[in-house]
């Protein structure tokens, strides 16, 4: 698991907790949406300390791009301003108890099985007998053409790089290379047909994004 | 079962199929069929499909007849070609009744030679162009449809919508394609398929070569990859363009070299230069193969290699700037009328063989070769491909590294029953003959 830290330097107790979750740690010393440092990562961990307001509003600009995981560390008397901040996954109150973060990490980043229908304009992806259909009809795929469809639905907008993908969807025991994702996006793109297929949006030299 | 498996069985049941074909491939490379239904399915995945494999070219011999079609539940695809009934089909590698890997299985012989690129760290990836034509029925005189040249597009090729159902079918079945177009000879097709891992691939070419079949017929022609159909025009070819990736890295690019190509991907080209006489007659195998390498039709004869030169054997493409991942190889003298997983195989064998032992590149033949004189040619160090078949087969019985990647049985029959294709041929008195020697002899 990979956990961006704003600020870049943390306090003790969350150092602490992300040491004992095992997770590696990568500073995001500003909040914007083009750092890869974010992007790259598995959740965003924000301590408001003596800057709530600053910290807080500029979380806000960027958490719907970002699309990940929010959890948040704040005093007591800041809790309030949290009221009304979209995105914001969990959070933690100083002194930070390092099992509890540990704790809420894992909660965050295990994965629920999805089990609703996934829809996007007319393709509908139906977890519960793993079909597919395009306006209605069925669209035949193959068991990783669908994991990979059903998760860039399930999550769009955000960028995904192809290791991303490979770990999310194929799973990491998965050897084959970065080339496997390529080589099934252009599959589905394929499959979508020519209208639907830039749905797909590559991102030049970062990875891709649906919807 | 695996959740690939369970996810065919689930789908089957939820598109209620009917039938699901087992695919696999004769030594030629035609493609085989058992239809199973759905209630069998989960048996075939569990232990295999039993079949009569003393039936199959190239297989088994009598007393060794049963054998077992395990499915590939990864290329489970509904068939887009069949509206009535739902059928779908899944490729199988085949095993002996021991559960052992059968090794006439070409499908096998492919997987044991990309293990060994795999063992050296390499992915194998391949793009074929698959050359064909349309004709109006299988007779024996073909009859074009169109007299449209390369790039045409006017009412001249009527073959478009052929070429565009063809197409939308192939998509559907996840084979994307690259691009396709009317190539030089009258009534004569060309569809790109896109790179993948030359396993996957080498389904796709077999899926490819039904596709187009089939779509024709629907129209009420015939398609065929018949190497060298008209005698004054150009064949049908494969191009292959090929590539080794190390990971996410091409292992054929390096920045700052001419052409963007590595010390692995020069080694690599040396090796299929070097073994290019000895892959022949598995990448041309039919008698008619060796009509269309002949001068003047934009086939390869020379083994030579360069950057932009079509009279090549082997090609460096060019390369759009920032595109590392694009540096390959073009293979060119192979006609779609190969067995795929075998001319992979080949292929793979001799590039890997020059990686290995670090064969030296010799230099780039940048001139037109045919334009070159016999002396020029030799002081260039530039040999001919086999001219027949028959010097094909002699060239392959020499090579130890063929029969490697081959494996024996596959090697042995292949050998026996080509040899028995060119005795036919001998015996034939053809047309040729009777016209320019029965008047004067």
């Amino acid at each position: 698991m990979i956990v961006a830290v704003h600020p870049a330097e943390s306090s003790e107790g969350v150092a602490d907790g992300l040491a004992l979750g095992g997770a590696t740690v990568t500073a995001a010393p500003d909040l914007v949406p083009e750092d890869r440092r974010i992007n790259d990562s598995d959740l965003l961990l924000v301590e408001l300390g003596d800057q709530p307001m600053r910290r807080l509003r500029e979380l806000s600009r960027i958490v719907e791009s970002i699309g990940l995981p929010v959890i948040v560390v704040a005093s007591v008397e800041h809790l309030l301003l949290m009221e009304g901040v979209a995105g914001i996954s969990d959070f933690l109150m100083t002194p930070v108890d390092p099992l509890e973060l540990r704790l809420r990490l894992q909660r965050l980043t295990i994965t629920e099985p999805v089990d609703h229908l996934v829809e996007f304009k007319d393709l509908e992806l139906n977890p519960l007998n793993y079909q597919a259909s395009l306006a209605g009809d069925p669209l035949d795929l193959t068991f990783m053409e669908y994991e990979l469809l059903r998760f860039m639905v399930d999550n769009p907008v955000r960028v995904w790089s192809r290791e991303q993908l490979l770990s999310k969807v194929w799973g990491y025991e998965y050897y084959g290379g970065a080339r496997t994702v390529d080589v099934h996006i252009r599959r589905l793109r394929a499959k979508l047909g020519e209208e639907r297929s830039s749905w797909i949006t590559t991102v030049r030299s970062v990875g891709y994004r649906f919807g | 079962m695996n959740k690939q498996a369970e996810y065919v069985l689930r789908t089957v049941e939820e598109r209620r199929i009917r039938f699901v074909r087992l695919w696999f491939t004769d030594v030629q490379g035609f493609l085989k069929s058992v239809s199973i239904g759905p209630t069998e399915l989960e048996v075939a995945f569990e232990e295999g499909m039993t079949f009569d494999g003393s039936a199959i070219d190239g297989y088994a011999r009598i007393q060794e007849a049963d054998m077992l079609a395990k499915p590939d539940p990864s290329t489970f695809q509904v068939l887009p070609w069949r509206n009535e009934e739902q059928v779908a089909r899944m490729f199988c590698d085949i095993y002996t009744p021991d559960g052992e890997p059968f090794s006439g299985d070409p499908r096998i012989v492919l997987k044991r030679n990309l293990e060994r690129a795999s063992e050296m760290g390499y992915i194998f990836y391949a793009a074929p162009e698959l050359e064909f034509f349309y004709f109006k029925d299988s007779g024996p005189v073909p009859e074009v449809l169109d007299r449209g040249g390369y790039f045409d597009l006017t009412p001249l090729d009527v073959a478009q919508e052929y070429r565009r159902n063809t197409i939308n079918a192939l998509e559907h079945m996840g084979i994307p394609i690259e691009h396709s177009h009317h190539e030089v000879a009258p009534s004569q097709h060309e569809i790109i398929v896109r790179y993948t891992d030359a396993l996957t691939m080498a389904d796709n070419i077999m899926t490819s070569r039904l596709t187009v079949k089939e779509v024709a017929l629907q129209h009420g022609i015939y398609a065929t990859f018949m190497p060298k159909p008209l005698e004054d025009y150009d064949g049908s070819g494969m191009h292959l363009h090929l590539s080794l990736f190390e990971g996410d890295v091409n292992a054929f690019h390096e920045s700052g070299t001419p052409g963007g190509m590595s010390k692995v991907g020069q080694a690599f080209i040396a090796g299929l230069l070097r073994h290019a006489a000895e892959l022949t007659a598995v990448t041309n195998q039919w008698v008619n193969s060796y009509k269309r390498l002949v001068a003047g039709f934009d086939a390869p004869i020379y083994i030579s290699w360069a950057r932009n030169n079509q009279s090549a054997l082997v090609r460096v493409p060019s390369v759009k700037k920032g595109k590392p991942s694009s540096v390959r190889v073009e293979y060119r003298a192979a006609d779609a009328a190969c067995n795929p997983y075998l001319a992979l195989s080949v292929i793979l064998a001799a590039g890997l063989a020059g990686i290995r032992e670090g064969y030296e590149l010799p230099p780039e033949v940048a001139a037109d070769i045919h334009r070159l004189t016999p002396a020029e040619r030799a002081a260039a160090g530039v040999k001919r491909l086999p001219e027949t078949l028959s010097e094909a087969l002699d060239t392959l019985e020499r090579s130890e590294l063929m029969a490697e990647a081959l494996g024996e049985h596959v090697f042995d029959w292949f050998l026996r029953n080509k040899r028995r294709e060119w005795d036919r041929f001998q015996h034939h008195v053809s047309q040729f003959e009777l016209e320019t020697y029965l008047p004067v002899l």
